[in-house]
């Protein structure tokens, strides 16, 4: 290639279309094609070990595709692993949580980037550093104020706010606010000020400017923030880990763990509860792809 | 976008780009009616309430107890221990250096390895290749799924007996076969591997967030003054992504430091997978409760955490981010 090269004025021209270009393409996408083929395997893998029925294993051994493949695995781990409540319990608290977390966060944002006032910088700090914390930092102190915090019986089995969803709910929602904080004052800071300042001159108050102005312009950055955080605390295993004890009521991703000791050494059903576990995620994935990448990105650019 | 940092600052202490609507506003002449004030206290008071009374006020207890003595039962049991809790973990708490080493190797590996993998999946992807969405989700696929799963999904992959890695490398049935969850020899780099799987394509789509945000003129401009494609991106590229270069190091920093649940999936935090974070809830959880030798661990973990969080925020509220 480079000897014919030399000739002429055509080189470069010929050097883009037909030359380098492909040539490197074809390494990119050997080296491409053989990291997505490694990525996947993991997750094929369960998938294959779930379709396959225990007797088909034990007869073929695991490292093989001979005899059955149906879904009597995924049926079993959703009956017997009581997969049906995991999810409940999932639902009872991911919900309110990211309601709350958007709620608080986007009053928060509003009044932190939409009016000015002394302590704007220090409180936006104070919310974001929270939110880079390991949780485990803060994990015995609110074990032990959650175990000491004494409510009646008719409220809560414990006796206190431990085995209560209220707590999970209640500390995803204050750990998860200082990123959602901080990602719509963000948001909120590049509308422009013209929009309040012509509700102001109209008489409108500061709930009519933040509700009827603000959130809607807002609703973007709610739909990115909204997908995020649905996965962030589905996904979330250790709040659950250290304030339910009792392991009817544990969220799926937390519950997941305990299908270990559950579905001792048959692993058919251990892969058919993980991928059971992963199809919620897997939805979001597919329908709202492009709003969780929105929402990851969303908090990263503005550094 | 980063710009927006900026105008915490007064307007009136520089020039915002454009931003004449801004410029109007510097008055600060917005008077409040008696309502207005009503409603904004409770709007910041009862974010700030749940923020103080969840994250903030149990951080200082953390630190309240690390110098405290406490069976975690009634109140009136707390006994002062000054520096004992950490003259233990330092001295006589064998898991402690493990796990401060397994720390560091974490942070280690995953900005030597998979943080680099991640910039290099987005930079090949960032060019116009055929099928180049169909790479990025699957990439992708693994950020979406949480740390414990990827804990149960590789524990399928690298079982003694039945896993596919014993099978690929023919090692399976024959006692040559490796436990690599359960082998304390190796089992931290086989859990580094599953964190990997879920961090470089978490950097990877950073990444492509941030090579989309390149001015293309500059690339244009490298290019004719003749630099190749590597120095065009080392030269060039790179350093204009510094917004997003400071996010990456501090999420591979605090990512390393919340490293939990993987370990905890596989085996708890033991035999070969100590790690700090896992420490600290072995000791709230466990039969003892010794919450003073919990919390000085939490103290540890704190105190490095301190390190990319203030580098973190310092850099995106210093009002001297420009320089």
């Amino acid at each position: 290639m480079s000897t014919t090269a030399t000739r002429a004025g055509l080189p470069t021209a010929e050097q883009h279309r037909s030359g380098s270009r492909p040539k490197r393409h074809y390494g990119t996408h050997i080296f491409l094609t053989a990291m997505a083929v490694m990525w996947l395997i993991p997750l094929g893998w369960a998938l294959l070990t779930a379709l396959r029925p225990i007797a088909s294993t034990n007869e073929h051994g695991y490292f093989s595709v001979a005899g059955d493949f149906n879904f009597d695995n995924f049926v079993q781990a959703w009956t017997q692993g009581g997969i049906a409540k995991y999810f409940w319990n999932s639902v009872i608290i991911s919900v309110p949580a990211v309601l709350l977390v958007l709620f608080l966060s986007s009053m928060m944002a509003f009044a932190v980037s939409r009016v000015s006032w002394k302590f704007n910088v220090t409180l936006l700090i104070m919310f974001t550093a929270g939110n880079l914390l390991p949780p485990q930092v803060l994990a015995a102190p609110l074990f032990e104020m959650a175990k000491h915090f004494e409510v009646p019986y008719a409220f809560s089995d414990s006796g206190n706010m431990l085995n209560t969803y209220i707590v999970v709910i209640a500390v995803n929602t204050a750990f998860q606010m200082g990123f959602c904080t901080f990602v719509l004052s963000n948001y909120m800071k590049a509308l422009s000020q013209d929009l309040t300042e012509a509700a102001l001159v109209d008489g409108a108050g500061i709930w009519r400017q933040y509700r009827e102005i603000i959130m809607p312009l807002c609703r973007p950055a709610f739909a990115a923030l909204g997908t995020l955080e649905v996965i962030f605390i589905y996904n979330d295993y250790f709040w659950p880990l250290i304030f339910i004890q009792s392991g009817d009521r544990l969220p799926v991703t937390t519950a997941i763990n305990n299908l270990q000791g559950e579905f001792l050494n048959d692993y058919n059903l251990l892969a058919a509860g993980a991928v059971i576990t992963v199809i919620p995620t897997l939805i979001v994935y597919l329908l709202l792809q492009r709003q969780f990448v929105a929402g990851l990105t969303l908090g990263s650019s503005k550094g | 976008m980063s710009t927006t940092a900026r105008d915490l600052v007064p307007p009136e202490s520089r020039a915002p780009s454009g931003a004449q609507a801004k410029g109007v506003k510097s008055g600060k002449v917005r008077r409040l009616s008696k309502r207005d004030k009503v409603v904004l206290s409770l709007m910041v008071g009862i974010p700030t309430l749940i923020q103080l009374v969840f994250v903030w006020l149990p951080t200082l207890m953390s630190i309240a107890l690390s110098f405290m003595r406490w069976n975690g039962l009634a109140l009136t049991d707390i006994r002062p221990a000054g520096l004992g809790n950490y003259q233990y973990i330092s001295q006589d708490y064998p898991p402690f250096w493990p796990a401060m080493q397994h720390n560091l190797l974490w942070l280690a590996f995953l900005a030597l390895v998979a943080t680099p993998l991640g910039l290099l999946l987005a930079v090949l992807l960032d060019q116009q290749i055929r099928g180049s969405k169909i790479y990025q989700s699957i990439f992708f696929a693994p950020v979406m799924l949480s740390l414990a799963l990827v804990g149960i999904i590789w524990q399928l992959f690298y079982q003694r007996d039945n896993g596919l890695l014993n099978f690929l490398l023919g090692t399976s049935g024959t006692p040559q076969a490796v436990d690599w969850f359960g082998d304390s020899s190796v089992n931290i780099w086989a859990a580094l591997i599953a964190a990997t799987w879920r961090h470089a394509g978490y950097v990877m789509l950073l990444y492509l967030a941030g090579l989309k945000g390149v001015d293309p003129s500059l690339k244009e401009a490298a290019a004719i003054d003749g630099a190749n494609a590597v120095q065009t991106f080392f030269r060039v590229v790179f350093p204009a992504m510094r917004p997003i270069n400071i996010v990456i190091v501090v999420i591979t920093i605090i990512e390393s430091l919340r490293a939990f649940d993987v370990v905890y999936v596989i085996n708890r935090g033991t035999n070969g997978l100590e790690l700090i974070s896992a420490l600290v809830i072995q000791n709230l959880v466990g039969e003892g409760q010794v919450i003073g030798v919990g919390s000085a661990l939490a103290v540890v973990l704190l105190v490095i955490s301190l390190v990319p969080i203030v580098f973190y925020l310092s850099r995106t509220f210093g009002k001297e981010n420009k320089a």
